[in-house]
């Protein structure tokens, strides 16, 4: 009936809460996300699996969040471990039980049966455990039961007609009494438990599991049913760490994070610019990959020291090197990282890939970053620790990752090796469609020195350049040049520096052969109008000499026409006189 | 049903006779199953065990804190404090032979 409500409001209304069976919150992180809430409140709830996947820290820390956190007190009934043992067990995870105990908010009960000890004879019930029950119930007010194992009874008590029918009484005893319980139960090979306890807890069912795979054991959560609400169906991955069970629901995730329009530098100023000149987008998840000793580190010390000096938190994961290491060899290249750390505003973290599993280290993530709030999530390199998992469990985790950084608009930078040459890993491709903006360090190898070259392989939401750059670490940090590219290729390193040195000779022995060519120009300019000069003074001397000279012979006529017209005179030359008359008649009648 | 306390020396009890033999009864309130239980014991001790036997009946709906410490679960239940060993048996006692060999008075078959 009930369920018929919630399925018809539900049909109308998804997401009103109200429409839904209460829930009792866990306080189990995240194990109330994929539940939407918790575990039917007032209802029992069966927790099976195999030995040693943690039924009873589950259990247990639902009863002691319960008590801290939801002000419900709490009863354990323990069949397997003494009061003692638990408490001693369940302190690990910090949870004080004891205190809990002292402060009456939990009631622990030790149920011991020894089957060698207990005869039977004619007919009996169990009314004794629910008597016992029923007592620590009341004795607190309790709202929240665990029974952990049931199934020893079954060991301890031949009669199993008896047994089933009061444990069915029992669950039925429990919803009457209105708490919400949660019974552990060992995992049977063709059933969900041993003996078949899921027949009468048919409320809610969670599975978990404890399965190695490639050496590297990984636990899993599953609620198999869950009647009258939604819940996620898939296996969850889950840990217990030090602060109690996680469980990290990778599919409840959603792609809607804000985003902000805000950019960062990256503390490399030409690298800045091939980023449309202001950096990457705040909030962004940035690849770096290279082959070893491209300078990944070296970039990610400078993203880190230029969110330092804005004032902002930086948590670096390093999985290669020791803090100090890191620290001692930016010291190297002019890169001051201590002050920042002495400020707070840098925190490195770092551990071996090797130390626990994939969902460890994720979780361990979670909570340095939970607990610093950092703008800024340095992760070198994230490749270490895919040797962790499997590449789905890797590129799960990854993602899971990057959700959370997002959803708290924290900027995360990823640095990954490379086996070198040009192929690019299956992982990273996989990888990289995760990332924001995927920056590749390469070395180019030639001239018998090997050289750093950068390119900006994707940048989403900005316009970034395509160029490669030559990427240069000296005493001073670093620094990126235009690589040489021309008629012979792309040029790095000493030899675009020798490209260039040759290209400013050419360029000087031309300049020099333009000006050689330009003082000629300028002399044969001169001397030709030297020469001109020359012809001129020479043409003017002549000039004047030939009119001289004209001059000199018009006279010379004169004086002789004169001189002979006299000597015809005088030798009474009439036909001389006559001609030259006629002559001179005919030159005046032309 | 009070506790009945008879302390008599046996002269039928074949063997421990010297020893006093102190039986707890756990029975969650007064329900038919409890007397049966009850006049079970009774008759067992007065044909195995004549004067030697203490019964102490607790009734764990007036004293459920009392569970704990003899770890009942099951009632009708019949604890044999004394002579140690603690011995244990569950159920109504209808069958006197289970009753011997959980009360250690006779091997198991």
């Amino acid at each position: 009936m009930k369920n018929a409500l919630f399925m018809k409001n539900n049909g109308y209304k998804p997401a009103s809460r109200a429409a839904q069976l209460p829930k009792c919150p866990t306080g189990i992180q995240g194990l109330d996300e994929i539940t939407s809430g918790g575990l039917p409140r007032g209802r029992p709830t069966l927790v099976c699996g195999g030995a040693g996947c943690g039924k009873t820290l589950l259990a247990a820390e639902f009863l002691v969040r319960g008590a801290v956190e939801f002000g419900e007190p709490g009863v354990l009934m323990a069949f397997e471990e003494t009061e003692a043992e638990l408490k001693a067990n369940v302190a690990s995870l910090g949870f004080d039980l004891a205190g809990l105990v002292r402060s009456k908010k939990i009631v622990i009960d030790y149920v011991h049966i020894e089957p060698s000890e207990v005869q039977e004879s004619g007919d009996y019930d169990l009314e004794g455990l629910f008597v016992r029950l029923n007592h620590a119930i009341d004795s607190i007010g309790a709202k929240r039961v665990v029974l952990d194992t049931l199934e020893v009874l079954f060991a301890g008590l031949p009669n199993q007609t008896i047994l089933r029918s009061e444990l069915r009484r029992l669950f039925r005893w429990l919803k009457d009494k209105g708490v919400t319980a949660v019974i552990t139960a060992e995992r049977g090979r063709e059933q969900l438990t041993r003996h078949g306890l899921e027949e009468y807890v048919s409320d809610c069912v969670i599975s978990l599991d404890h399965r190695v795979n490639d050496q590297i054991a990984t636990r899993h959560l599953r609620v198999v049913k869950y009647r009258g609400a939604l819940h996620g169906t898939n296996e969850f991955p889950f840990l217990i760490g030090s602060e109690g069970i996680s469980v990290l629901p990778i599919t409840s995730l959603a792609l809607n994070h804000k985003v902000s329009t805000e950019r960062i530098a990256t503390g490399i100023h030409r690298l800045d610019a091939m980023l449309g000149g202001r950096g990457f987008f705040r909030g962004s998840s940035i690849l770096l990959t290279g082959t070893s000793g491209t300078g990944k580190t070296i970039i990610s010390s400078n993203f880190a020291q230029a969110a330092g000096r804005r004032g902002e938190r930086v948590l670096f994961f390093s999985f290669e090197e020791s803090p100090n290491q890191i620290i001692r060899n930016m010291h190297s290249i002019g890169l001051r990282l201590e002050p920042l750390v002495k400020r707070g505003l840098l925190r490195f973290q770092s551990a071996r890939p090797s130390l626990y599993g994939l969902e460890m280290h994720l979780a361990t993530m979670f909570k340095e970053i939970a607990a610093f709030q950092p703008h800024v999530v340095i992760i070198d390199p994230i490749t270490s620790l895919m040797d962790a998992g499997t590449d789905s469990e890797c590129k799960g985790m990854v993602t899971r990752l990057i959700d959370y950084l997002k959803a708290g608009q924290v900027t995360s930078l990823f640095t990954s090796l490379t086996q070198g040459g040009h192929v690019l890993q299956q992982s990273e491709s996989a990888m990289s469609s995760l990332m924001d903006a995927w920056l590749l360090l390469q070395d180019f190898e030639g001239n018998g020195e090997r050289n750093r070259v950068l390119y900006v392989l994707k940048a989403r939401g900005m316009a970034h350049s395509n160029q490669i750059r030559e990427f240069l670490i000296s005493d001073r940090g670093i620094d990126l040049v235009d690589a040489y590219i021309g008629p012979n290729g792309v040029l790095t390193g000493s030899a675009r520096a020798a490209q260039n040195s040759l290209e400013k000779a050419a360029l000087l022995a031309s300049q020099q052969e333009a000006a050689q060519l330009k003082r000629e120009v300028e002399r044969k300019r001169t001397a030709l109008e030297r020469q001109i000069n020359g012809l001129r003074s020479d043409y003017e001397t002549e000039a004047l000499e030939l009119q001289r000279i004209a001059e000199q012979v018009g006279t010379r006529t004169f004086v002789l026409n004169t001189e002979r017209a006299a000597s015809g005179l005088l030798r009474q030359a009439d036909a001389n006189v006559a001609s030259s008359t006629r002559s001179n008649s005919r030159n005046g009648r032309h | 049903m009070k506790p009945k306390p008879v302390a008599r020396r046996a002269s039928t009890s074949p063997r421990r006779s010297a020893k006093l033999w102190q039986l707890h009864l756990y029975v969650a309130g007064q329900t038919p199953k409890s007397q049966t239980a009850f006049s079970n014991l009774k008759k067992f001790c007065e044909s195995h065990l004549k004067g030697c036997y203490r019964i102490r009946v607790i009734d764990l709906v007036k004293q459920p804190q009392l569970a704990k410490g003899d770890q009942i679960l099951a009632t009708p239940t019949v604890v044999r404090k004394l002579p140690k060993p603690m011995r244990t048996i569950i159920g109504n006692l209808f069958d006197t032979d289970r009753v011997l060999v959980g009360l250690d008075l006779r091997p198991a078959l």
